[in-house]
């Protein structure tokens, strides 16, 4: 046990997998992981190359290189610099670079704000990388090391970014288990590239020009990397569960299986609807929650069986997307429940932008406001704000 | 035969093609840089005048050699070189350093 908070966490992690390449460009909160890595290799602790680059987007630029050129390589960025990374991002997945990015979910300005939500990591929903969240320091930790894992898998060779909570998680100390080194080393296993640039035996093109004869094919070719992976995410976290004692699915369900009425949310805010699950159960209410670990594969087949049996179901959205209705969370859930033939009314509800708190109360009230909602006759749920002055 | 996406290299990766040493795409192939013979030259200046990147040196009226830094490896000055093949004053010779 060692109190970490998510920051250093994910530092850990990456001391004890050692990338070849460890790419820096500062954004807060995320430079504090940069920070704890760079120590690391200042007191010859690891011994990775650790490269200070101009901007966001020549840390992404670097991260493409290093891993076309056979390299494991890691970064980490938040908010505005994910945002600068965007155009290298659909680069780093269709080039089937296996790259791993710790990102500390932070707002997207304007106005400018440093406090959690998931603005930044929704924006790149459609980049084609492999999205992971994770509720506390423990998850951030493991997360990390099964992201390499699943990276380099030859069926997937897709990018993973992991995401934290910004402040929430990325600077709050919480008590972790910090596995061994050699066990970390023989969990990884780095597996051979498929290619390398550097290879000049085997001299490839890469990134070439490709005309509408065949771009499709390429992208259809890129969508089978993820779509592999989510057999291998299943794999990785069981493995990852039989070694270590902790497993991981592509979400976890908290008191849903006889329950009526139920929550799904991502990341911290788990910990305090775990809480109120628990005072409702006590009262005798059947309710439950589900905390989506990976939303890119979004597991909606696994969603449908978990799902399916509710009476309804409250989708929290921690970011705000103008004019829709709902949030990414809520628009895919709905898709993946909609065709079925007994599916239960699902809410949208948004919460806690730019850091703003989400209680026990709130929760509760969600769950109040849907079982009146069913009593009364089902009526078209509308968007709801927690929290907000109105 | 257009290929499917099944059959494709992972990344839009093309091992096999748009590569000027397996194709042959170029008379000279790359890397391969002309040498200058000074003896053989009729000066008639025709390489300095073709060549896209300025790379035949002159100096006083003569041609005196070739500046590496700037040549490309293109040939084009061989092409347009009018001496008889067997004597012409630029001719190849294999270098690999640059690979």
């Amino acid at each position: 046990m060692e109190a970490l908070d998510g920051n250093s966490a994910i530092a850990e992690a990456i001391k004890q997998i050692e990338p070849d390449v460890v790419v820096s460009y500062p954004q807060s909160p995320s430079i504090l992981i940069l920070e704890a890595i760079a120590l690391f290799i200042a007191n010859g602790e690891m011994d990775s190359e650790f490269l200070n680059v101009e901007s966001d987007y020549s840390a992404m630029s670097t991260c493409i290189g290093v891993a076309s050129s056979g390299g494991r390589v890691f970064t980490a960025t938040a908010s505005q610099g994910l945002a600068l990374m965007h155009e290298a991002l659909f680069i780093a997945s269709s080039l089937r670079l296996p790259i791993v990015i710790g990102v500390t979910n932070r707002t997207l300005a304007a106005p400018i704000n440093f406090n959690a939500d998931h603005s930044d990591s929704m924006a790149q929903r459609d980049s084609g990388w492999i999205q992971i969240f994770s509720e506390n320091s423990q998850e951030a930790y493991d997360n990390i090391i099964q992201a390499f894992k699943i990276a380099e898998n030859k069926d997937v060779r897709t990018p993973v970014m992991v995401g934290i909570d910004s402040v929430v998680t990325s600077n709050l100390c919480e008590n972790i288990h910090i596995q061994k080194n050699e066990e970390i080393l023989e969990f990884e296993n780095k597996s051979n590239p498929t290619y390398s640039v550097l290879d000049i035996e085997n001299p490839k093109t890469v990134g070439s020009l490709c005309a509408s004869d065949y771009f499709f094919e390429h992208k259809m070719n890129q969508n089978n990397g993820i779509e592999n992976s989510r057999k291998v995410i299943k794999n990785v976290g069981k493995e990852f569960g039989d070694r270590f004692n902790r497993y991981y699915g592509y979400f976890e369900t908290y008191e849903l299986e006889d329950a009526e009425y139920a929550v799904i949310l991502m990341s911290s805010s788990a910990g305090t609807a775990k809480k109120a699950v628990d005072e409702m159960r006590k009262r005798g209410e059947k309710v439950g929650l589900l905390k989506l670990r990976v939303f890119r594969p979004f597991p909606y087949k696994e969603l449908r069986e978990s799902l399916s049996n509710l009476k309804s179901i409250a989708v929290l959205d921690r970011v705000l997307t103008p004019g829709t209705y709902g949030g990414p969370l809520f628009i895919e859930t709905m898709a993946a429940l909609y065709n079925l033939d007994k599916r239960p009314l699902v809410y949208p509800y948004i919460y806690g932008l730019g850091g703003r708190d989400i209680t026990l109360k709130h929760i509760e009230n969600i769950f109040d406001d849907m079982k009146m909602a069913f009593d009364n006759g089902k009526g078209i749920p509308e968007i709801k704000y927690i929290n907000l002055r109105e | 035969m257009l290929k499917k996406w099944q059959d494709l290299e992972i990344g839009g990766i093309n091992s096999d093609s748009g590569n000027s040493i397996k194709k042959g795409l170029n008379n000279l192939e790359i890397c391969k840089k002309p040498e200058f013979n000074p003896e053989l030259c009729r000066n008639c200046f025709l390489c300095w005048v073709f060549c896209p990147d300025n790379a035949i040196i002159i100096e006083n009226s003569m041609v005196t050699g070739i500046n590496y830094d700037f040549c490309k490896g293109c040939g084009i000055c061989i092409t347009e070189c009018p001496v008889t093949e067997a004597q012409k004053p630029l001719y190849i010779k294999e270098d690999k350093s640059a690979l």
